[in-house]
């Protein structure tokens, strides 16, 4: 099932919470709604779930209009951050409840539920535990039990809160697999809302970024990563390195000196703010037209080792990534290009 | 105090334990005033209603409680819970559900009216009503010419009641509820579960032992009221006298055994609310720690 949100806005006691976001979702998709704590991820999820309602603009599940629909009526399966599963029903009794609360011709006889019950949990490898209580349950396994119990009314769409927020990193990562698995196996259309960009940039096949209730970038992770739009994106989607910069006659320039980029067409002349990756710069020897600094400071990061430097005598420092074993690591002065970058206006 | 075997567990705390408490006199001082006063207060009178009403004989106790005004007076008592328990709890469950699920202007005005029954003596709420429905009072004239008796009769000693027990459900709930959030239910409605399947499978459940704590406290309330009851009642015997209310005139009568007798069975109630509370207590503890305090 395909999802369009369009114009949503909604505000919370007129504070708002989303302003004028559009997005659209392609059936069968895995989507991430990435960003920090307060971006509006987590509303826009319930808004297409109709747990809340748009102040303005509407949410269409294919052609129809799904806004004015109660959440019972829109048919999606909801996992929420802590799961909410029923405490004092069964692990069968929680998959089977939105089954045995359907009305007339619609609800299965019990046997159908508990047979359905067990076929789900066979999906989410838990065979077994259907007369288990969620209490105990360890935290993956009431996770799993969460998504059976969102699936067993076939839901258009699946929709899921911080799926991994309260589990332990080990779980996490191997829930994370297991997530992108059973997606490609049932093919739901499914939205998940995470801050962790790993999380996002791994699993998904697109990533919205939002920052304070606005779509910063909606990409794959290859164009998030390499092709960030915003400053907000470059920040907050992996690391990232910035300087002001000059725009004069075409060219980039740091104090006096051009650094070698010709500016992006249409750029304004004066003072802009220059953004790339730390480890996608070219190292240069000798300059005639680079960023050139004095190592201040050199850390061992994992495989790569992160160099920070003081480019222009102006106290302004910038971060870049170099091979471990680069001789530029033990220079005192290093001269670089970043490959990709981008340019935005100052602050 | 604390359990040997939760002691071998945590040696940590045992050593913290024994570095920050007081000394042994001081703690045999304290745990003996404490049991003695509880001895003194609360046992020796229990005992001596149990002894008073023997004191003829299981016979003479019998017959005490085997008089028609005695059993009438059971029987009002029994009525006036079985309308007034209900209410409560119908009135507790919506109160304890709008407060903690909705959030709406006025709030705090409503959970601070809830426990005015509390605040308020009895005798004060008793007088409300004779302010109210009296033959003096605001409802008086109307009441009378549409011929509905209040005060004075059963109707009067259920409001009454109803109005002192109001607190009781709704105070066990209303935290429990506020804890468990709205989560649970909002899990129920978008696997398509409509309002009253949400609350029947859900919320319900997940409040049931709170619900049954607070029925137990409403109910020995409801039986054992007298301040506000006795000043509605009218003290008809036969007809509108409730338990504690019968003690009381058997007492003046100097019918000691009668008295005691009918106050053995309101300590009996006492007895079983404490043990069936206790009970609740131990098994579901957790569930109604938030709510300790009555």
């Amino acid at each position: 099932m395909e999802v369009r949100v369009v114009n949503v806005r909604k505000e919370f006691e007129l504070f708002p919470a989303l302003h004028d976001v559009s997005l659209d979702i392609r059936s069968g998709e895995l989507i991430a709604l990435l960003g920090p704590s307060g971006s509006g991820k987590t509303t826009l999820l319930r808004l297409i779930a109709g747990l809340e309602r748009p102040t303005k603009g509407a949410i269409f599940f294919g052609d129809e209009d799904a806004s004015q629909k109660s959440i019972q009526e829109r048919n999606v399966g909801f996992v929420f951050q802590h799961y909410a599963l029923f405490r004092h029903m069964t692990v069968a009794d929680n998959i089977g409840f939105g089954l045995k609360v359907r009305h007339g011709a619609a609800r299965p006889s019990a046997q159908e539920i508990r047979r359905r019950a067990s076929e789900l949990l066979d999906l989410v490898q838990l065979s077994g535990l259907e007369k288990r209580y969620p209490a105990q349950l360890s935290g993956g396994q009431r996770q799993r039990v969460a998504l059976a119990r969102a699936m067993a009314i076939e839901p258009k769409v699946l929709l899921l809160d911080e799926p991994f927020g309260a589990l332990d990193a080990q779980v996490r990562r191997e829930l994370r697999r297991w997530l992108r698995e059973i997606h490609d196996a049932t093919g739901h259309t499914t939205v998940f809302v995470t801050h962790d960009q790993e999380e996002a940039l791994e699993l998904a096949d697109r990533v919205v970024v939002m920052s304070q209730g606005r779509i910063e970038q909606v990409g794959s992770a290859d164009e998030i990563y390499d092709i960030p739009n915003s400053p907000f994106v470059y920040n907050f989607v992996g690391e990232s390195s910035s300087l002001p910069v000059k725009v004069e006659g075409g060219e980039l320039w740091i104090a006096d000196r051009p650094i070698g980029l010709s500016a992006p067409q249409g750029a304004p002349s004066g003072e802009a703010l220059l953004y790339f990756r730390p480890h996608d710069v070219e190292l240069l020897e000798g300059c005639s037209g680079c960023i050139a600094g004095t190592v201040a400071a050199s850390r061992r990061v994992a495989g790569t080792r992160r160099v920070e430097l003081e480019v222009g005598g102006e106290r302004q420092r910038v971060e870049i990534e170099l091979p471990v074993d680069h001789p530029a690591a033990q220079k005192s002065r290093v001269a670089f290009r970043p490959r990709r970058w981008k340019l935005f206006p100052a602050a | 105090m604390a359990d040997p075997e939760i002691k071998s567990y945590e040696p940590l705390h045992e050593s913290l334990s024994a570095a920050v408490t007081e000394s042994r006199p001081v703690r045999w001082v304290a745990m003996g005033t404490a049991f003695v006063f509880l001895a003194v207060f609360l046992l020796l009178p229990l005992i001596v209603v149990f002894h008073e009403a023997l004191a003829k004989g299981v016979g003479s106790y019998a017959e005490a409680l085997a008089s028609p005004d005695t059993r009438s007076a059971i029987r009002l008592t029994l009525l006036v819970a079985a309308i007034s328990v209900p209410l409560n709890v119908i009135f507790g469950i919506s109160a304890a559900w709008a407060i903690a699920k909705f959030e709406f202007k006025g709030k705090a005005f409503l959970t601070t009216l809830i426990d005015l029954p509390f605040s308020v003596s009895p005798v004060i709420s008793g007088l409300v009503y004779v302010l109210l429905f009296g033959a003096q009072g605001l409802l008086g004239e109307w009441l009378k010419a549409h011929g509905i008796v209040i005060l004075f009769a059963v109707p009067g000693i259920v409001l009454a009641t109803v109005f002192v027990t109001f607190p009781f459900v709704a105070r066990e709930l209303i935290p429990l509820m506020q804890e468990q959030g709205n989560g649970d239910e909002e899990a129920a409605l978008s696997l398509g579960a409509n309002g009253w399947q949400t609350f029947r499978y859900v919320t319900l459940p997940n409040v049931k032992w709170g619900l049954l704590y607070g029925v137990l406290l409403c109910n020995a309330r409801a039986m054992g009221e007298f301040g506000a009851v006795s000043v509605v009642s009218g003290h008809i015997r036969g007809l509108t006298n409730t338990m504690p209310l019968h003690v009381e005139i058997l007492y003046n009568e100097y019918n000691a055994v009668g008295a005691f007798a009918v106050a053995s069975l309101l300590a009996g109630l006492a007895l079983v609310t404490l043990v069936l509370k206790t009970l609740l207590e131990m098994r579901y503890g957790a569930e109604i720690a938030a709510t300790r305090g009555h």
